[in-house]
């Protein structure tokens, strides 16, 4: 009989619909699954809490957790690996369901680019296994370490937004385990002939950017984007400013599927926003130099983790000096123009996935990943400048700040993209008046019609949530239904009323 | 919920009417706080207080009578207090509570007190016992909700007790260290106490006494809470230069401290 696979493993054409089999034996009693009390962050490392942890290894140990729930009382919420940077994960004195153990591969189709997963499976392991067989994911954020359900619920983006739209614009089906029961859902409201599901678009919609409060993702049907080898070919080039960037992706970023421009917080006056603009494609065999171009090396795809921060140290390591150090030194070394410059997949997506636990350079008290979007136009534009204004004025170091240009936005109520420019910043928490800082930046963002993305979210002000995401009663509408008891509940959930339950 | 900054969005305060939780109250209704629940024993003044942090833009604030030497409510007022905010059920889905001010405190008389032992059992019962008692109630409550943090109200009197007001002092200190067990005590488990050691405070309870050095105010005091619960500190010293200044203090001998103390 066939095992149900580790993705790692085995090759992805061994995997086929058999193995659903040995994923549906027996129902266990939920009582026979272990907890454990732990204290939870994002990956902000922010605002602990306690939660009895479960991880699951079978989908029905989710409904059985979900009934048990129901039965007590107490509110639970899934979790992947733990990168949404607040609170979105937490659940302080209920349940977080541990979702990584659904990591198999249930379904795959490789010569179109389909493939079926649990929601638990990794992008990192998905690309260790696709990459080498031609198949890229269609969206990756800044790290591969996400879960596929976590990519649904925060409905990541990459830096081919612009090109590609957000994550679940190539997802074609969702299996979703919500309190009234499993739930098959689809993009469309017109059904498929072939698999019957074609309904329940609009809780597919609310799941995408919906943080988990919508059921937990069981499993997932993506879209694949194919790729002849695993490299990039890439044009790099130093902007003098803000306007410079932005001058230069208006006009240019349609020529490249990915784009994105790393910006210097802390140049001031003349040099405020320089840049650097990284922008790039997938390198087909014959785009590589001799020395790479031979089809199996070049297909490689095995990542490894050169260091890991072993504690936190103490201190802060990333301060105004270091990072202003650190800028000068980043700047300075990009090329002033270079074209086709050949450059592996794991360092033009993923550089930071080279070091282990990298959130702990920010020592104890962690940090605030602060991320906005404003739509194109003048308004918008200016938002950005105040930003960075603001930023320099209170020489409030951001070690990492991106900024890239957005396509439109997809159906989803509670997805962050929308058409326009977006900027995130990583500000190491604790410095007097970073609070009020950011309550100013909501205000300005919100006034420019634009949001900041929940994924990233640990302080947003509960009053300003309906304005930035206008069509949060949409949401809520769809959560009652699927929902009506309130039984998922994240910290998220009740810091920023998400649920848009009345208090007792 | 606390948030990111330690900003927290409801709060129960063990002695209302203290001129310090007012000032940390109003200071915190400026960044988040939505909901609260005023404990003390004076009705009509804890309605005064409501009336005012309602129109700072507290949306929700309730008041319950409660006499903190009262220790066999202690249990029956933490109840109703986290019913009022809303517990952390799905069907509540708030956070539950996210701040306990633990405030209640009277200055005594010390001569007074020294001539009338039951005087001086009243300051240790409202300053030490009283607080305690509900400190472990609410402690409880945190503990099973998983987050919430508890600011109390220690004072630099109880760090070196001194001779002219060893009554108070005392029972500063032992709401000091009974605050630093309790922190261990909760380590690990998503709630925390942060202790609070403000120096001479010019407020209702000092008027008429000489300011000592380093005097400072109930808004200056609010300042450094908020700071530190910016900073998830363990213990703030207000203002922070006392805590230099007890760092010697300690190390005075008894002969010379008693002349140095008056």
């Amino acid at each position: 009989m066939a095992r149900a696979v580790r993705l790692r493993c085995v090759p992805l054409t061994e995997v086929g619909p058999a193995d659903l089999q040995t994923l549906s034996g027996a129902p266990s009693s939920s009582t026979t699954i272990p907890r454990v009390r732990r204290l939870l962050t994002g990956w902000g490392r922010t605002s602990p809490s306690a939660a009895d942890v479960v991880s699951v290894r079978r989908p029905e140990q989710i409904d059985a957790l979900i009934a048990e729930a129901a039965r007590s009382a107490r509110p639970l919420v899934p979790r992947g690996l733990g990168r949404s940077y607040g609170d979105a994960a937490q659940c302080a004195g209920g349940l977080v369901v541990d979702t990584t153990g659904l990591n198999h591969v249930l379904d795959s189709d490789l010569e179109s680019g389909s493939i079926r997963v649990g929601a638990g499976a990794s992008l990192h392991s998905l690309m260790c296994a696709l990459v080498p067989r031609g198949w890229f994911v269609p969206v990756t954020p800044g790290t591969r370490f996400v879960t596929i359900g976590g990519a649904i619920a925060a409905d990541i983006h990459g830096k081919n937004h612009h090109h590609d739209g957000s994550f679940m614009q190539h997802v074609t089906r969702l299996s979703i385990a919500a309190p009234v029961g499993r739930i098959e859902a689809s993009p469309s409201t017109r059904a498929s002939p072939d698999d019957g599901a074609g309904a329940n678009a609009d809780l597919f919609w609310a799941t995408a950017g919906g943080m988990g409060l919508t059921g937990i993702v069981v499993e997932a049907t993506i879209r694949l984007l194919p790729v002849e080898t695993a490299w990039m070919n890439v044009d790099t080039e130093r902007c003098r400013d803000l306007d410079d960037c932005m001058s230069k992706m208006e006009s240019g970023d349609s020529g490249y599927r990915y784009s994105v421009a790393w910006i210097d917080c802390l140049a001031r006056g003349r040099h405020m926003g320089r840049a650097v603009l990284t922008r790039g494609d997938h390198a087909r065999l014959d785009d590589l130099p001799p020395r790479l171009r031979h089809a199996t090396s070049a297909s490689r795809f095995e990542p490894t983790s050169r260091f890991e921060v072993p504690f936190i140290p103490p201190g802060r390591l990333l301060n105004p000096v270091t990072v202003a150090a650190f800028n000068e030194m980043w700047f300075r070394k990009a090329p002033l123009l270079q074209t086709g410059h050949p450059e592996h997949m794991t360092t033009f997506f993923h550089p930071l996935d080279g070091i282990g636990a990298w959130n702990r350079l920010y020592g104890r008290l962690g940090f605030i990943q602060y991320q906005l979007v404003v739509p194109t136009g003048s308004a918008g534009e200016g938002v950005l400048r105040r930003v960075l204004e603001r930023l320099g004025e209170t020489r409030t170091a951001s070690f990492l700040a991106v900024l890239k240009r957005f396509g439109p936005g997809d159906p989803a109520p509670l997805s962050f993209p929308m058409e326009g420019w977006t900027l995130a910043l990583d500000l190491a928490n604790g410095p007097a008046g970073l609070g009020e800082m950011l309550d100013d930046l909501d205000v300005m963002v919100a006034e420019a019609g634009g949001r900041v993305y929940l994924a990233k979210d640990s302080r947003l002000r509960p009053e300003m949530l309906s304005t930035m995401y206008p069509r949060l009663d949409e949401f809520q509408a769809v959560r009652r239904k699927v929902d009506p008891a309130g039984i998922l509940v994240s910290d998220m959930a009740r810091r920023l009323g998400l649920l848009g339950m009345e208090e007792t | 919920m606390n948030n990111a900054t330690g900003m927290p969005q409801s709060a129960v305060v063990i002695g209302g009417t203290s001129e310090i939780a007012q000032a940390i109250l109003r200071a915190l209704a400026a960044r988040r706080l939505q909901s609260v629940v005023l404990t003390g024993r004076d009705s009509s003044h804890l309605g005064e207080v409501a009336t005012d942090l309602r129109s700072l833009g507290v949306a929700h604030v309730e008041t319950l009578v409660f006499d903190v030497t009262d220790v066999a409510h202690c249990r029956s007022v933490a109840a109703k207090a986290l019913a009022l905010l809303g517990d952390s059920s799905p069907a509540g889905s708030s956070g539950g509570i996210d701040l306990v001010l633990v405030a209640a405190g009277m200055l005594g008389d010390q001569p007074g007190d020294e001539a009338d032992p039951i005087a001086a059992a009243d300051v240790l019962t409202t300053n030490f016992t009283g607080p305690a008692a509900t400190m472990l109630e609410f402690a409880g409550i945190l503990h099973s909700q998983g987050h919430g943090r508890m600011v109390v109200l220690s004072s630099v009197a109880g760090v070196r007790v001194r001779r002219e007001n060893f009554v108070y002092g005392s029972s500063k200190a032992g709401l000091d260290a009974f605050a630093t067990g309790l922190s261990s005590a909760l380590a690990g488990t998503g709630a925390s106490v942060m202790i609070v050691r403000p120096g001479f405070v010019a407020t209702r309870m000092t008027a008429g006494m000489a300011p000592a050095p380093f005097a400072t105010t109930a808004d200056a005091v609010a300042a450094d809470v908020l700071r530190g619960l910016e900073r998830s500190s363990p213990i703030v010293w207000s203002p922070p230069v006392l805590r230099k200044v007890f760092a010697v203090a300690r190390l005075v001998p008894e002969p010379l401290w008693r002349k140095v103390g008056r």
